[in-house]
């Protein structure tokens, strides 16, 4: 799970975790509000999206005055903000936030990530901040300091004191800094994240360490311990068809193609969207309708993709083991009858009782087409949608 | 012949009261799997089909001398049941549960390294020695015993795609074996490999990977050094988004690295005879067969 940056550092701030004074506005009279509490200009507004790249998009500007304040606000209120990584369509700007300037002498980088090789946290530090840090990593690579931690024995003082003197920091700042590490760490154990990153971390000219930007990813499969974190969540930054099928459990994505495919298992869900491809079509989403799917989820699936007004072919693929052949024809033919078959639907199956499963399909009366295989099964929905 | 479970492996399945826990329990014990055991806190005293139940794993070792356990234990309670297990001196820990926050995960890969214990997944479907053991929830039916081919996947339903056409070309499997969708799993691709390698029974290997994380790469270049073997592999995510979990916790691209290309890119070059069309991949390992 994403959240806003004005979020992160609501976190930030609890673990004490130095950030610049700020707050959010959802409108021009907010924001006034917003710099009379702050008290001094200049003030940044920044577009609260979750997507990153916001200042090459237009979306960090700097305000000296109530006046100009006010102008920016407006501006970027309710534009589609278009970075790296929202596509082209850009994503509305609901929010900004308000922030006070800061005289900044140098921006350095810090991140904490889940190493899925060494089962461990991973510090990573760099003098080069305010930069994509990938970029750093390969063009120079001796910029970037990396301390592991072990899980089982959580930060210590050597891992933050290699962070601070990795960043060369002066001796004041430095101790800051240890200190923001070591908070930042217990903040991304506490909360289940899955990356903090502070990029731009910045050492003001008055010596002091603060988190300029923030941004927290959590583990999807931690949130169920930290209930909180719901009211963190912003739907307007889904996709509607993908609140939808979370609310049904299902997982879905959706993507540019119009074929539709329903699949049970994650790893087969998306070999058959290759497959799709590889007919000479594009699939129009993921859909995992799970390992063990009951006829319930099998139409539920269906009012999904059909929600998809993109969709000219639907590829349904279920390998039956646990979920029995004959129980998902019966769910396939359910759903069918109950929400009208507006496009063609190709099934294929295998598995347990599929011989029974199949004259389901055969005797329902319905233009559900079998496939004999995965590539037949492919072959004919590249040829409906061509 | 097999790797890591066999005719000597005495399963205790913790949760086996629950609905998951009870019903492939049953699939198991049908299959000819020895379950000696069932684990649930709290229910010790009790039988299931006449199974006894402990409250602890420990018990289930001292008691009826169970060697591998099988986790049906919802997330929350999940990684204290990997870690019970391992404490108690289990060999092999097959954890069936999805969605199990990743920082338990590194804990308990933490606490088991340097361990006997050897954990398979979590979030996967088990393992397999086809005629012989099934500690898992895949369905027995599709597999053909007797070799010559071992499976190692990442996946669940995509596993039992390969097995059933394999099983379509007459092709037996030594042991078919998911090693688990999450970021962070016990057994790997290399362990798997290595075990392969070494079982006399298994002559070819089918690698089943998919997009997130390196660990393809890593075995790529672990086969280039180490397995005479022909290995087969597969790829699932070429049309992946970036940046979205696709339904594995692990499977995500981020940036330029976790992607099905440089994994396929990676695999020929370390000598893998990777197979781009899922359809075709029975076909290719039976013409391996032919050649070698």
């Amino acid at each position: 799970m994403k959240i806003h940056e004005y979020q992160a550092k609501e976190l930030f701030a609890k673990y004490e975790v130095p950030v610049p004074k700020g707050f959010v506005a959802r409108n021009p009279e907010e924001a006034r509000a917003a710099a009379d509490k702050i008290g001094t200009f200049p003030v940044v507004v920044k577009a609260q999206i979750h997507a990153g790249g916001r200042g090459k998009g237009g979306g960090v500007k700097l305000a000296h005055s109530q006046e100009e304040l006010a102008s920016l606000t407006e501006a970027m209120l309710g534009m589609r903000l278009v970075t790296p990584q929202t596509g082209a369509g850009g994503q509305e700007v609901k929010k900004v936030l308000v922030e006070q300037g800061l005289d900044i002498e140098k921006e350095l980088y810090l991140s904490l990530i889940l190493d899925r090789n060494t089962a461990g946290i991973v510090i990573i530090a760099s003098e080069a901040g305010g930069m994509d840090i990938e970029e750093v990593a390969e063009a120079t690579p001796e910029k970037i300091v990396r301390v592991g931690v072990n899980p089982l024995l959580g930060i210590q003082p050597f891992h933050c004191r290699r962070i601070a003197f990795g960043l060369n920091l002066p001796a004041e700042a430095g101790k800051e800094c240890m200190q923001l590490v070591a908070a930042l760490y217990r903040l991304f154990v506490d909360y289940d994240c899955s990356l903090a990153e502070i990029n731009p971390l910045v050492l003001t000219r008055d010596r002091r360490v603060l988190a300029l930007d923030a941004k927290i990813n959590f583990d999807g499969n931690g949130l169920f311990r930290h209930k909180d974190l719901a009211a963190f969540r912003d739907l307007d930054e889904e996709d509607p068809l993908e609140v939808e099928a979370s609310k049904y459990g299902l997982n879905y994505i959706k993507m540019d193609g119009n074929v539709g495919n329903m699949v049970n298992g994650a790893g087969l869900a998306m070999a058959t969207m290759d497959l799709i491809k590889q007919a000479g079509a594009e699939p129009a989403n993921f859909l995992d309708v799970g390992g063990g799917a009951s006829a319930e989820m099998v139409e539920n699936g269906f009012r999904i993709i059909l929600g998809d007004t993109n969709v000219k072919g639907i590829l349904i693929n279920i390998f039956g083991g646990i979920l029995r052949c004959d129980v998902l024809a019966q769910g396939v033919v359910q759903a069918a009858s109950a929400l009208g078959l507006k496009v063609p639907v190709v099934v294929r199956m295998e598995g347990t009782n599929v011989e029974q499963g199949r004259r389901i399909l055969a005797e329902s009366g319905l233009d559900l087409r079998t496939a004999e295989d995965l590539k037949d099964a492919a072959a004919q929905v590249a040829e409906i949608v061509a | 012949m097999s790797i890591f479970v066999n005719k000597d492996t005495r399963v205790v399945v913790q949760g086996i009261t629950g609905r998951e826990g009870r019903f492939h329990t049953r699939q198991c014990v049908e299959y000819g799997t020895r379950v000696v055991a069932g684990a649930t806190p709290g229910k010790g005293g009790r039988d299931m089909d006449g199974i006894p139940v402990f409250d602890t794993v420990q018990e289930a070792v001292e008691r009826q001398g169970a060697n591998c356990s099988l986790i049906f234990v919802p997330p929350p309670f999940a990684a204290d049941a990997i870690l019970e297990a391992g404490d108690a001196g289990i060999e092999v820990v097959v954890a069936i549960t999805e969605g199990i926050p990743v920082l338990d995960m590194l804990k308990v890969k933490n606490y088991l390294t340097g361990r006997q214990t050897r954990l398979i997944g979590p979030n996967c479907p088990g393992i397999i020695s086809p005629g012989t053991a099934k500690v898992g929830i895949m369905p027995g039916a599709i597999h053909k015993s007797g070799g010559p081919f071992g499976v190692v996947s990442r996946s669940g339903t995509l596993t039992y795609e390969v097995v059933h056409q394999l099983t379509g070309q007459g092709l037996g499997q030594t042991t078919c074996l998911g090693i688990g969708g999450d970021p962070v799993i016990g057994t790997d691709f290399i362990d798997c490999l290595q075990a392969f390698e070494d079982d006399s029974q298994t002559e070819g290997i089918v690698m089943v990977g998919e997009i997130g994380g390196d660990a393809e790469e890593n075995a790529a270049a672990f086969v280039k050094e180490r397995v005479s073997k022909p290995v087969i592999g597969f790829i699932a995510g070429l049309t992946a988004p970036p940046g979205r979990r696709m339904g594995h916790a692990g499977a995500i691209v981020s940036g330029k690295s976790g992607t099905a290309q440089g994994k396929i890119e990676a695999m020929e070059a370390g000598g893998i005879r990777v197979c781009r069309n899922l359809g075709e991949l029975g076909e290719l390992c039976a013409r391996v067969v032919r050649e070698s």
